[in-house]
């Protein structure tokens, strides 16, 4: 062996040792630096969920310690008429919720998209009502919406309609809930904008080329092109509506009055866990939740491949 | 040429009906909270105060303890943003600029994490914080935003890929300590990212209204909305009062955002496009 063979081989794992050494480095600060997020994600996530298993298969609340009672709480939901009510309510402004906000949202972004004067100024203008506190956006809702003084039922009245008693009619009191959420789909508008700047100017520029018209070119060139972000938007909002609590509990004092009308899922699981303090059954309930939230989203990504249309493939 | 100016008058004229739609809830939050109440039970419904009674807003901060319940709200907002600002961007740091053994498998669970409702996992946490005696007091609402929030982990994570190790590498030859680097060089580069993020968390800690009505039970911890929950489902009819202090509870946030609004913009829009 020469001498230079011996000192590259020398080299090759002193070089090897160093490296070694580094992986070591960087494997403690690595851990070191995420090390808060260890504890935290044990702590406040992997434990809470385990035992949330556990507890919806027991009698648990905060006055005794329960005893295991395997599916029956999952059995006493299904024969729990408020249970059923309160779904129902959910699906009711999920179906009506989500479609409408993603049609409002496209259709006042593309309007801001044209190149408008003024654009900043609209644009602030939806966003604002996004920025009110949800407790402060029920309480000014119920006084727009007051059915003998409200704002809403005076405008109605000069064009000779007799409003309704919104928030304390049955039938009303959903679709006033909708009304108000609309109200704040700002940032949506706002995300939206965004996806159509991503459009590149040739495609118009093409298609103004083979004469096709506003329609043509919205159906096939806008809407297709921003679908990745109304798909971001669809999930969000979906989950979003089967978690709704502030505004209902706000509007109602957490009755969900009239007549059950504005309890949602959420709130009568709130009620079961910290009002009549029955955990178990309550975290039943949050584990039908946590399922029905996983299935809608599978079921959206796995459509996601038909309708999403990326740029460039 | 004219087909397009048409489409533009037609485009305008829906924007400033949505715009009066978006706006006037606003004006008439106002108008109400400076009526005197006689002029509040009118109908047909009138817009300007005769005369203005500012002195609702002073009403208002004795019929609640506003000063209490701003200050119980500062509290929370200030140091659970701090808790955020300075616990995710680290995670984030260690998630995207080293490399070491786990990280991959550990991010992909923190993902997951993020689609767990928080519903689900709302009462064994309520069970813990109350053995820790935690329950009544704020804690429950600060200290577990300086363990990370994943939402924010992943946000930065995005952020801090873009950014070039370059910096890094020639900072490690100079011989700086692996903190130094991030704190020194990697942070001050994800300022924008950060300030996004503590916002976002600033946002959600002021307007949050499912943790305080979990964790403070005693009355004089309250924040602002419980406070105004309370009052209304007291002084139901109140509703000059009660527009003043939902217009106090805004303006805060409605000045943040003019001073803020590209964070604001630049935040939403990065989360809707890489999220």
């Amino acid at each position: 062996m020469s001498q230079q063979e011996t000192i590259s081989v020398q080299k090759s794992v002193s070089a090897k040792k160093m490296i070694r050494r580094k992986k070591r480095k960087s494997n403690i600060y690595g851990f070191l630096f995420a090390s808060p997020w260890i504890i935290g994600l044990l702590l406040f996530y992997a434990f809470p969920l385990l035992a949330s298993i556990y507890f919806s298969f027991t009698t648990y609340s905060i006055l005794q310690p329960g005893e295991f009672i395997g599916l029956d709480n999952y059995k006493q939901l299904m024969n729990d008429d408020i249970f059923w009510k309160s779904v129902y309510n959910t699906i009711y402004f999920a179906i009506l919720f989500v479609p409408l906000s993603i049609i409002m949202g496209v259709s006042l972004a593309m309007m801001l998209n044209m190149k408008i004067k003024g654009m900043a100024i609209y644009r602030t203008i939806y966003f604002l009502p996004t920025l009110v506190p949800h407790v402060a956006l029920a309480v000014l809702w119920m006084w727009l919406l007051n059915p003998g003084f409200g704002l809403v039922n005076g405008f109605l009245d000069t064009i000779g309609i007799q409003g309704p008693a919104w928030l304390g009619s049955e039938t009303w009191s959903k679709p006033s809930l909708i009304l108000m959420s609309l109200w704040g789909i700002g940032q949506a508008v706002v995300i939206y904008l965004a996806g159509l700047a991503d459009i590149p100017q040739d495609y118009y520029d093409a298609a103004d080329v083979d004469g096709a018209n506003w329609f043509k070119k919205t159906f096939h060139i806008t809407l297709p092109l921003l679908t990745p972000v109304i798909f971001f938007n669809l999930i969000m909002g979906v989950i979003g509506a089967f978690q709704q609590f502030t505004l209902p509990y706000a509007l109602t004092q957490g009755s969900g009055k009239p007549a059950n009308s504005l309890t949602f899922y959420v709130m009568y699981l709130y009620d079961n866990g910290f009002k009549f303090f029955k955990m178990g059954y309550a975290s039943a309930m949050a584990w039908i939740l946590f399922v029905v939230i996983m299935i809608l989203t599978s079921i959206i990504f796995i459509t996601s491949k038909r309708w999403v249309h990326y740029q460039g493939k | 040429m004219k087909k397009k100016s048409i489409q533009k008058l037609v485009a305008h004229i829906c924007l400033i009906i949505a715009s009066i739609l978006f706006i006037t809830p606003f004006i008439w939050m106002v108008s109400t909270s400076l009526k005197p109440i006689t002029q509040v039970f009118t109908f047909p419904p009138e817009w300007i105060p005769r005369p203005f009674q500012w002195s609702n807003y002073l009403d208002a901060m004795q019929y609640i303890p506003f000063f209490t319940y701003l200050n119980n709200t500062v509290i929370i907002t200030v140091f659970s943003t701090l808790g955020v600002v300075l616990s995710c961007p680290l995670i984030a740091y260690s998630f995207s600029k080293l490399n070491w053994t786990g990280r991959n498998a550990l991010f992909f669970i923190t993902i997951a994490v993020m689609m767990i409702p928080g519903q689900v996992t709302m009462i064994p946490l309520f069970l813990l914080f109350n053995k820790l005696g935690w329950v009544g007091t704020p804690l429950p609402l600060i200290i577990p935003a300086f363990f990370g929030v994943p939402f924010y982990i992943f946000l930065l994570r995005q952020f801090f890929l873009g950014l070039p190790d370059s910096l890094m590498d020639a900072a490690r030859i100079d011989g700086a300590g692996e903190f130094r680097i991030y704190w020194q060089i990697m942070l001050p580069l994800a300022k924008p990212a950060v300030l996004a993020v503590g916002l976002f968390q600033f946002m959600g800690s002021w307007t949050d209204f499912i943790g305080p009505l979990l964790y403070l039970t005693d009355e004089a911890s309250y924040t602002l909305s419980l406070g105004l929950q309370q009052f209304q489902s007291q002084k139901g009819s109140e509703w000059g009062l009660m527009m003043a202090v939902s217009t106090m509870m805004t303006l805060p946030v409605i000045i943040l955002f003019f001073f803020l609004q590209k964070t604001f913009i630049n935040g939403i829009t990065f989360t809707g496009i890489k999220g």
